[in-house]
């Protein structure tokens, strides 16, 4: 049952009234129309709520409703609770909203002049992470090459639009069922909103629909919530794809300068990047997406000396935080440009080149840290050189499908050139700089008529990625069961963290194994109690549903199951530290290396483009379900190539002016080309069977290697992601980077709000 | 307004329907059919695809009233987990399903598909699901099970 498929008795509808405008102070709100109209049961302002006005992921800077001042286009200003969907959304309309103009910010440069408009008191940076490793200033170089990049704000766009259902209940707290990433976050947030304990707000996961990240943030949650306890009925919120666009973040566009340096003969000797993030109006995940693209500036490679400053600001245009990649797409997509030009300007083999300088155990990245965890990006390309590439086709004669443009069917092969590019990157796996994010499972094994059954019990988010089946997996290989059922995810079991980071496999598979392993031990402690067994005698064992001593069958497990085993575990990951005032640290726990080869035809003379075929080769440390691992790598790569050709979330004066699947584009079925894929096997010391979460890593490489791609077919520097039409055949020129903007004054390397105000969310997690 | 129509076999009634109403609506809404999903109620996703007559329509496109008297095919009257139809079992075979919020309209569209062309190509099978959007999957196990679908 999806989130936007509840429903409940009494239930009555919510809808949102947004700002129109990206910066506004509010001079007057009535509400009084819309409350007088028959069937609607309340209308909520600021000054309404029970509890506290602020929430966020990172910091609680974000108001449930607006105050005085709105921020971004879409902000939520009031709310209504109605007898229907269509009642609701009359008497939004309603309400009246009185706004005052302000100047925006609406571009990134442009809010760290002195002079911008401030969108909040301490100014428009959001945080500097100031990294310096070894010399960048003072190592010789022979070559340099210089280079700028922009990427554009990318939309989640999950088919299943944000949705929940507030029940009240009758201790005076509420029910939440709802679409969400990490249950426990959202209550935290949710709880100082309403003014009630923990103990009185129960989130439930309601079937996601997809998320990408766009679930990390809390959307309707609190709103439905507060009218529940207002009007002592069930609210249901379920947004249309446009409010959808309003109602999650986004991904970060980014501008980024970026110089690499290296001797004659192909090793790279400095990287120095000047990394630049819209973070948009408020704070949500965007310190730490800031915190991995600094990581991550200068590739999968040994760069003894790398200088990156990197900035993320505050704008009026729509919060970005989350998605898929997490700041590693934007950084892979210029430093993989980087290594290309380098070649170039070496007259090298572009793959000699990345081969020559890839990253491998012990390796020294630029924040210092060693890389003590499976590290096989030499055997990654190389897997990769191997995938075969796509037959040739004649360039007349084809399927009208098989041409750039492809239904448009506006092209017979004139002017058709193909083109290659490879890209290589790296993700960071669970979450980094400190936190401890450590997941919570409780399993527990019963007897039934049918036999053996095993429960588990998980916060942990299933959103389509497959987390569930391979769960159930860990269970039917650690405790011989077949019959295993997941206990629906909710607050009611010990938070999980959040399903993101491509975290889940290592973090709830390393509870739930965990878990098992703790029912496992009580088994055997029950048997031997049966048996009187002492220290010394022979060591009892579990298989095939008997406990057997030196393989002789004991005693069956389901005899022993009067009452079922239920144990409880927490899998923490090894301890990271934060950045230290030149960017070193042990930050991250583990790395997912991936490469992909893209091939693509490019119609020269109407800029069309039409992706061949995709070649991932992807560090998977271990395969646990070979169906749920390609599906996650094919996903991502076509999420990655949306970014390379199509996908831009177009803003003017902060409106968001396509949030529609009319006029934002993502990769259809004829778009997405035949993805072939291999894995590299090097298991992940400390993680359960040596897994690596695969959720990301492929879209991390997927944009670059795209455009790579269309670059070599073109001739052309195309250093903007996504590449249009326009830019295929040179009516737009390459973005002009300019100066970069000076480094900002700071604090230090944490986010700026983090020495002004109060954390929330994941910090008070730990 | 009052609709009647057939619906997956049976006459259905619906009261009190508006005449703004899409057929979408109709069938999540008054008649509590949920396995026909709402994403984007612009006719781009294909996720609310049905048989309306036995022509595959997105039934955010059509108004409720025009379903009077006539024939809906929802996802939920092709089959369901005990008796899946051959593509909602292929679907799940091949890994097909992520999220599975776009599943239902692909299942239509694949089963509209197998009936015109029984054992069609990867490029027909492109362009005949070029309708539906999968923001998950990449795409490439749902030709898988359309493929499969075929097979049986």
């Amino acid at each position: 049952m999806y989130a936007s498929d509840l429903s409940g008795e009494g239930m009555l509808h919510g809808a949102t009234r947004r700002s129109p405008l990206a910066h506004a102070r509010i001079r007057r709100v009535d509400v009084s129309a819309a409350l007088a109209m028959p069937g609607v049961a309340a209308v909520m302002v600021a000054a309404d709520l029970p509890g506290k006005n602020r929430f966020g992921l990172n910091f609680a800077d974000q108001p449930v409703l607006a105050e005085d001042i709105v921020r971004y286009a879409g902000e939520p200003i009031a709310i209504v609770a109605a007898e229907s969907p269509q009642l609701a959304r009359d008497a939004v309309v309603r309400i009246l909203v009185d706004l005052e103009p302000l100047e925006g910010v609406f571009d990134m440069q442009r809010a760290m002049a002195p002079d911008a408009p401030r969108l909040h008191e301490f100014g428009n940076v959001l945080r500097h992470v100031h990294l310096l490793h070894g010399d960048p200033a003072g190592a010789p170089v022979d070559v340099w090459v210089e280079g700028y990049y922009e990427t554009a704000m990318q939309d989640h766009a999950a088919l299943g639009p944000e949705a929940g259902l507030a029940v009240p209940a009758e201790d005076g707290g509420v029910d939440l069922h709802v679409t969400t990433q990490w249950l426990h976050v959202d209550r935290e947030q949710i709880t100082r909103c309403l003014g009630l304990p923990e103990t009185k707000v129960r989130i439930h996961l309601a079937g996601v629909g997809g998320a990408f990240g766009s679930r990390e943030d809390i959307h309707m949650q609190v709103h439905a919530c507060v009218l529940a306890l207002r009007t002592g009925r069930p609210v249901k919120f379920s947004y249309g794809r446009e409010e959808s666009f309003l109602g999650h973040v986004h991904r970060h566009p980014s501008r980024i300068w970026i110089s690499h340096g290296a001797t004659e003969d192909g090793r790279l000797v400095t990287v120095k990047a000047r990394l630049l993030f819209d973070g948009g109006a408020y704070a949500s995940s965007s310190p730490a997406v800031l915190g991995n693209a600094v990581t991550f500036a200068a590739g999968p490679y040994e760069v003894p000396n790398v200088q990156v400053e990197g900035t993320v600001v505050y704008t009026n245009n729509p919060p970005c935080g989350a998605m898929r990649g997490f700041g590693a797409p934007q950084v892979c997509f210029a430093h993989e440009a980087q290594m290309d030009k380098l070649a170039r300007a070496l007259a090298m083999d572009p793959i000699g080149l990345r081969l020559r300088n890839a990253l491998s155990r012990d390796s020294v990245l630029p924040t210092g840290q060693v890389l003590r965890g499976s590290a096989p990006v030499r055997e990654v390309i190389q897997q990769l050189l191997a995938l075969p590439l796509p037959e040739p086709e004649s360039a007349k004669g084809r399927s009208p499908l098989r041409y750039p443009g492809g239904t448009g069917n506006v092209t017979r092969g004139e002017g058709m050139r193909r083109g290659t590019g490879i890209a290589v990157g790296y993700k960071n796996i669970a979450f980094s700089e400190g936190f401890d994010d450590g997941a919570t499972a409780r399993v527990t094994l019963s007897v039934t008529p049918a036999g053996l059954e095993a429960e588990i019990h998980t916060a942990a988010v299933e959103m389509g990625q497959g987390l569930y089946t391979l769960l159930a997996q860990v269970v039917r290989t650690e405790l011989e069961v077949d019959s295993v059922v997941m206990h629906p995810a909710d607050t009611l079991v010990g938070t999980a963290g959040s399903t993101s980071a491509s975290r889940q496999s290592m973090m709830a598979g390393g509870a739930v194994q965990m878990a098992c392993a703790s029912v496992r031990a009580e088994i055997l402690k029950r048997a031997a109690n049966r048996y009187g067994r002492r220290a010394g005698d022979t060591e009892l064992d579990l298989s095939g549903g008997w406990v057997r001593a030196a393989a002789t069958p004991i005693i069956e497990v389901a005899q022993l199951l009067d009452e079922p085993v239920s144990c409880e575990a927490v899998y923490h990951h090894r301890p990271t530290q934060h950045f230290d005032e030149n960017g070193q640290g042990d930050v991250h726990v583990a790395f997912a290396f991936a490469a992909e080869r893209a091939v693509v035809e490019v119609d020269e003379e109407l800029g069309l483009v039409r992706v061949v075929q995709v070649a991932a080769s992807i560090d998977v440390g271990k395969v646990l379900n070979p169906i749920g691992l390609t599906g996650q790598i094919e996903g991502g790569t076509a999420q990655g190539l949306g970014l390379a050709v199509m996908e831009q979330v177009q803003l003017k004066d902060g409106v968001i002016l396509n949030p529609s699947f009319t006029d934002y584009l993502i990769p259809t079925i004829l778009d997405v080309p035949p993805v072939v894929t291999t894995v590299v096997e090097d298991p992940e010391p400390g993680s359960p069977y040596g897994v690596k979460g695969i959720g990301e890593s492929s879209t991390v490489v997927s944009t670059a290697a795209v455009v790579a791609a269309l670059r070599d077919a073109t001739g052309r520097d195309l250093n903007r992601a996504p590449v249009l039409p326009d830019d295929l055949i040179g009516l737009r020129p390459p973005a002009e980077g300019g100066l970069p903007p000076p480094v900002p004054v700071v604090p230090g390397q944490e986010a700026v709000p983090y020495y002004f105000s109060e954390g929330s969310g994941q910090q008070n997690l730990m | 307004m009052k609709i009647t129509c057939w619906v997956n076999g049976t006459q259905r009634v619906a009261e009190d329907v508006a005449l703004t109403e899409s057929l979408l609506h109709l069938l999540r809404h008054h008649l509590g059919l949920r396995g026909t999903k709402n994403a984007c109620e612009q006719g781009e996703c294909g996720s609310c695809a049905v048989y309306l007559d036995g022509a595959l329509v997105c039934s955010c496109l059509v108004l409720a009233g025009q379903a009077e008297g006539r024939a809906v095919t929802t996802v939920e009257g092709l089959g369901d987990s005990g008796h899946p139809d051959r593509v909602q079992q292929a679907f799940v075979e091949a890994g097909a399903v992520q999220c599975g919020f776009c599943t239902p309209g692909l299942v239509m569209a694949s089963h509209d598909l197998l009936q015109r062309v029984p054992v069609p190509d990867d490029d027909q099978i492109r362009e005949a699901l070029a309708g539906n959007l999968c923001r998950c999957t990449g795409y490439q196990k749902i030709i898988e099970a359309v493929h499969l679908a075929a097979r049986r």
